[in-house]
């Protein structure tokens, strides 16, 4: 007995620690290159990502006021799961198209990615923060907080470094946030959810939807609760649509490209700097 | 006192409760709803800590539900302790937001009678347009039926002019067939308003205690003739159950229920979800608590 029939994964979206479907109950095909098998892959609706954003909303007083140790600790965590899982990361990788070598960089570069970041949540603060000279009797000084809420607009062409990439250092900061997975690139979705849920990441902190970036990037860039959003590519439509429904709530935007999220380019602690708000302090000295 | 021993089908109830709740309520009826629900509201404030300023502040946002977008109505009351009456009063006086005040002992109940009618007669006094009075439940469950009806129009003639809502607390009253009896005696000993809850206990109003007291309302206009009112109270705090509410009253007491005059929501913070909703509804962009008002 030889043909044994394969038990093949059910894709599902990450919503408020959960294992979710759309609520929808659409889905999408997604064609493997190489054997040319079809795949469902959830469609997210606008109310998942409704769902998604309480549910980041709701999460953020508690990561955001864990200590920086402790996310450190968390974020290390991901690394360390995301390592034994290596092989099926790879394979999934091979699947959307790359050559094993190929993905097995993506791989490690992903861990790395992670520990690096890990390793930032406890010093970012000592390098942007500042004591500030002024000409008045206060004691003036500058410190970070985190911006809130982040909707990400994962890039298009990678299905795991690019989205690790964005989602790392927004965590770093203190931030929670909702993802918008690459629909070419959409098979890690699970594997990463996976990961989160079994790193200690609180529910909600990470929410991680697969779907289409048309149908769903209105909802992403008006959302009055989400307070920032990273987008990653060059569509010049896109672009002034993000930015022009941002400005209803002056949401912060990033628009990031290919160096954002490669590797060597992207590794910097100004990654972090984007979900970050500056609090300025007088305090009166001398009386 | 006799009574009407009206026995309720606690499993007919919930079938019911859970077909109306799975209505779907399309667009323009939605906007109409909100509309309807934000009218009805009772803007609620009982607590221990009220200050004036605090009810001034509530009693400007029932005149001023958001002001950045225009044509939406007032709420129907502001509902207070009785020493918040007079600032109320005064806060209110060029509109038409009544005040209601909680009155006889609120939550518990448990005082004298003499005390009650005081109490009450001195809200009164002070102008409130509403009296909140709460029955006294150890009585009615030990089956004292008499003393709970007897005490329910004193308090409506203590009242005077103003109307009288009658808070069965029905979290305390452990079966629906006691929500029913404690409905019927309300109504027959004068009540303007059914009320479920103080908000004070656990579960508040649910959707099968208010279809319960519903019906009686119902029954109790077929044969009297008189319109009783209904006011779920507590843990009604999203513009989903508030439209679920309305379904089921439009369903059950008819289109004539569907007027501040007769059906009130006790709430405190269902206003400002109905106000994200409708804003939602109108933009078409999801909206924050962070760009409505704190209260």
């Amino acid at each position: 007995m030889n043909d044994r029939i394969n038990v093949r994964k059910t894709h599902k979206m990450f919503i408020n620690g959960k294992f979710a479907r759309s609520e929808s109950e659409r889905t999408f095909g997604w064609t493997t290159s190489d054997t040319k098998d079809s795949t469902n892959i959830c469609r997210a609706s606008r109310k998942d990502f409704r769902d998604s954003v309480l549910a980041a909303k709701n999460a953020f007083s508690g990561w955001s006021s864990r200590t920086a140790y402790n996310r450190a600790q968390i974020i290390y965590r991901c690394a360390e799961i995301l390592e034994g899982r290596s092989a099926q990361l790879v394979e999934e990788l091979r699947t959307q198209g790359l050559d094993s070598e190929d993905a097995q960089l993506e791989v490690r570069q992903t861990i790395d990615l992670l520990v690096y970041y890990a390793g930032w949540a406890d010093k970012y603060q000592q390098l942007f923060s500042s004591v500030n000279p002024v000409s008045a009797p206060y004691f003036n000084f500058t410190a970070l907080e985190a911006t809130g809420v982040v909707a990400i607009i994962a890039p298009r062409e990678s299905g795991l470094l690019g989205i690790v990439s964005a989602i790392a250092p927004t965590l770093v900061g203190g931030n929670t946030c909702v993802t918008l997975m690459s629909e070419e690139n959409p098979l890690c979705t699970s594997s990463l959810s996976e990961t989160l849920h079994t790193s200690d990441v609180p529910a909600g902190v990470v929410n991680l939807l697969t779907g289409f970036r048309s149908e769903l990037i209105d909802q992403f860039s008006t959302h009055m609760e989400v307070n920032a959003l990273i987008y990653f590519g060059e569509d010049k439509d896109e672009i002034t649509q993000i930015e022009t429904n941002a400005a209803e709530n002056v949401k912060r935007v990033s628009i990031c490209t290919r160096q954002d999220w490669e590797y060597e380019s992207s590794l910097s602690p100004y990654a972090i700097l984007r979900t970050q708000e500056t609090k300025t302090t007088w305090h009166p000295i001398g009386f | 006192m006799k009574l009407s021993e009206t026995k309720v089908d606690q499993i007919g109830v919930q079938e019911r409760v859970a077909r109306l709740q799975s209505r779907s309520i399309k667009a323009e009826s939605k906007k109409e709803a909100l509309t309807l629900a934000l009218s009805m509201i009772d803007l609620t404030t009982l607590e221990g800590r009220d200050s004036p300023n605090k009810v001034r502040q509530l009693c400007y946002k029932a005149t001023h539900l958001h002001e950045s977008f225009p044509g939406l109505p007032h709420v129907a009351a502001i509902c207070v302790y009785a020493p918040m009456i007079s600032t109320a009063k005064q806060a209110l006086q060029d509109s038409k937001v009544k005040v209601a005040a909680v009155a006889t002992a609120f939550p518990s109940g448990m005082t004298s009678l003499e005390t009650k009618l005081d109490e009450v007669k001195q809200a009164a006094q002070d102008g409130a347009d509403e009296i909140d009075m709460v029955i006294s439940r150890g009585r009615f469950l030990s089956g004292d039926f008499d003393y709970v009806a007897e005490e329910i129009s004193r308090v409506k003639e203590a009242c005077g002019s103003a109307h009288l809502k009658v808070i069965l607390e029905t979290g305390e009253l452990v079966t629906l067939d006691n929500v029913r009896t404690a409905s019927d005696i309300a109504m027959a000993a004068g009540a303007d308003f059914i009320k479920t809850s103080t908000g004070k206990i656990q579960p508040a109003a649910t959707p099968e205690v208010t279809l319960v007291m519903m019906q009686a309302i119902q029954d109790f206009y077929r044969k009297h003739g008189r319109k009783v009112g209904l006011k779920p109270a507590g843990g009604i705090s999203k513009s989903k159950q508030a439209i679920q509410y309305l379904v089921m009253l439009r369903e059950t007491l008819g289109q004539d229920w569907l007027h501040p005059d007769l059906f009130r929501f006790g709430a405190s913070s269902l206003a400002n979800d109905i106000l994200m909703q409708v804003v939602k509804q109108n933009t078409g962009i999801y909206q924050s608590t962070s760009y409505f008002s704190l209260d």
